[in-house]
This record gives structure tokens, C-alpha cells and sequence, in this order.
């Protein structure tokens, strides 16, 4: 476990530089991307371009594996449903990340740089998730 | 019209490449996937529950501090980029409370769907992921455009 501790820390560090080498981290480089009509700046398609192909590669060949390599229990998603919630929640997701540019993982760097208005995002984040969590979305186990 | 000043294909693709591996590391290592709304939504689930899986807690913990460090470690080798946040703070709290409450009744955001989901080739994250991308280009157009913002 310890190991597997070190390992999170250490993806957790290597996602954070992606996010801050790719612009992402940057919210007003995200609302750029956004704005189509606007001075688009199309930079952040070639970021989740970028993450899928690898991520394609990776999942393709190992995510059906039972172990992973340090023996771990693969806990990959099953859920499969197309319903409300899953529409419902990217709705109002993608509703705020339009109107400051932040979505989770960008936010937490953003914080991590010392940017007091990411502090504010991730309170109200954190306030938003936590009434949220249904029992069914719980940690299983 | 793309403003081609702004662009930064080489960089973006290379945070994006590294992006994937962190996601790919994930799973291959501890079998997790690296969705960032999940991830912290598991720790307040986890705190909520009292702390019955503490390793569950862990883990979660520790990706989150990798996040947080991930600034602290680049400054040590170059100058941060820009972060720009223009956002004023009654929007800036309306915005958390929608990523918040959405990601988790979509179970997932941009890492967890639009990476990690896609690599899956899920069609529930495909569908996740066009909704949020809709969605926020039609937000971005109401408030510049519309709203003249």
C-alpha cells in the first residue's frame, strides 16, 4: 500500500506539470478555447488529443488486466447507464467551467501556485461536491 | 478566427502527452483511474464515512498533494505561466458550486470522463464529454456575445 501511496503522489505531481506545461491550468487560455465565436485560441483540443492517444494505448493493452503491475485490484468503472444524472451533472459542469475556466484538476494547481481566487473555486468546488455525494457514489468497500 | 498569436501546439500536445501518462501510470500501477472529481470527491465521501477505508484515504490524499505541489516543484527549476483569473468572486462561486454539484452527479469531469473515459472508448464518457464541452462553449458564447461580458 505504501507503495502504491508513493505512486499517487508522484502521477499526482506528473498531472499537475501536464496541466501547467499544456496552458490548462491557466483559465483564461481555457475560456479562449472556449470562445468559438471569439479570438479562439484551439491549443487545448491538442491537450486532451494529446492525453487520449496515450490513454488509448495504455487502456487498449492493460485495462483488462486483473492485477495491476504492483498487485493492486483493478477498480475501473462499470457503470455503462446514459441517464439524467450523467447529462444532468455535465450540463451544470460544463455551465461552470465556461464561466471561470477551472475544472477540478486545474483548480487544485491553480491553488497550489498560491492563487488566492483558485482557493475561492475550490471551497465553493468542495461546498457543491459535498452535497452532492450520494450513498450509491460512496467508496465501496 | 483562431488566434494563431495564442496558439501553443508544442506545449499543449506535450502536457497533454504527459497527462495521458499520468493517467496510463495510474492504472497500471494501482489499477485507480485518474479522475480528479472522483478523487476528491472520495476523500469527502471518506471523511463523511469516518475514515472506514483509511488507505482508500490515503491514496486520495496523497494524488491530491502531488497536485498542489506540482506549482511549488516548477518554480524550483523555471517561472510559473501565467495563471490568468479574471473571474469576479460572486462568479467565481457560482462556478465552483456547479463544477462541484455536476461533476459528481455526472460522475466524473474532464480527467475522469474526457481522458480517462474516452481511453476507454466508454460511450457513457463520450456522451459526458460532448455534453460539458456543449455546454461550456454555449456558456462562453452567452456571456462574451450575448451578454456583451
Amino acid at each position: 500500500m505504501n507503495r502504491q501511496i508513493l505512486v499517487a503522489f508522484l502521477v499526482g505531481l506528473l498531472f499537475g506539470g501536464g496541466l501547467l506545461l499544456s496552458g490548462m491550468a491557466n483559465p483564461a487560455k481555457v475560456l479562449a478555447f472556449l470562445d468559438l465565436a471569439g479570438a479562439w485560441d484551439p491549443s487545448l483540443a491538442l491537450v486532451m488529443g494529446g492525453a487520449v492517444a496515450v490513454g488509448l494505448v495504455a487502456f487498449g493493452f492493460f485495462g483488462r488486466r486483473e492485477r495491476s503491475l504492483l498487485g493492486a485490484e483493478m477498480r475501473l468503472p462499470t457503470r455503462t447507464a446514459i441517464d439524467k444524472p450523467l447529462v444532468f451533472g455535465s450540463l451544470g459542469f460544463g455551465v461552470g467551467w465556461g464561466l471561470a475556466g477551472f475544472c477540478p484538476g486545474p483548480a487544485l494547481v491553480a491553488l497550489g501556485a498560491g492563487e488566492f481566487k483558485a482557493v475561492v473555486f475550490t471551497l465553493a468546488m468542495l461546498v457543491g461536491m459535498g452535497l452532492t455525494i450520494r450513498p450509491q457514489s460512496g467508496l465501496k468497500q | 478566427m483562431i488566434d494563431w498569436s495564442a496558439f501553443t501546439p508544442w506545449s499543449s500536445l506535450a502536457g497533454g502527452l504527459l497527462i495521458g501518462l499520468a493517467a496510463a501510470l495510474l492504472m497500471l500501477l494501482n489499477g485507480r483511474i485518474a479522475g480528479i472529481s472522483g478523487i476528491v470527491g472520495g476523500i469527502i465521501a471518506e471523511l463523511r464515512n469516518g475514515l472506514r477505508s483509511p488507505g482508500e484515504l490515503a491514496w486520495r490524499l496523497a494524488f491530491v498533494a502531488g497536485l498542489l505541489a506540482a506549482p511549488v516543484g516548477w518554480r524550483l527549476f523555471q517561472p510559473l505561466p501565467a495563471i490568468h483569473i479574471d473571474t469576479d468572486y460572486p462568479l467565481l462561486v457560482t462556478a465552483g458550486l456547479l463544477v462541484g454539484v455536476g461533476t459528481r452527479y455526472a460522475g466524473g469531469c474532464t480527467s475522469g470522463h474526457g481522458v480517462c473515459g474516452i481511453s476507454r472508448r466508454s460511450p457513457r464518457s463520450l456522451v459526458a464529454t460532448a455534453v460539458f464541452m456543449i455546454s461550456g462553449f454555449a456558456t462562453v458564447y452567452v456571456v462574451s456575445h450575448l451578454l456583451g461580458g
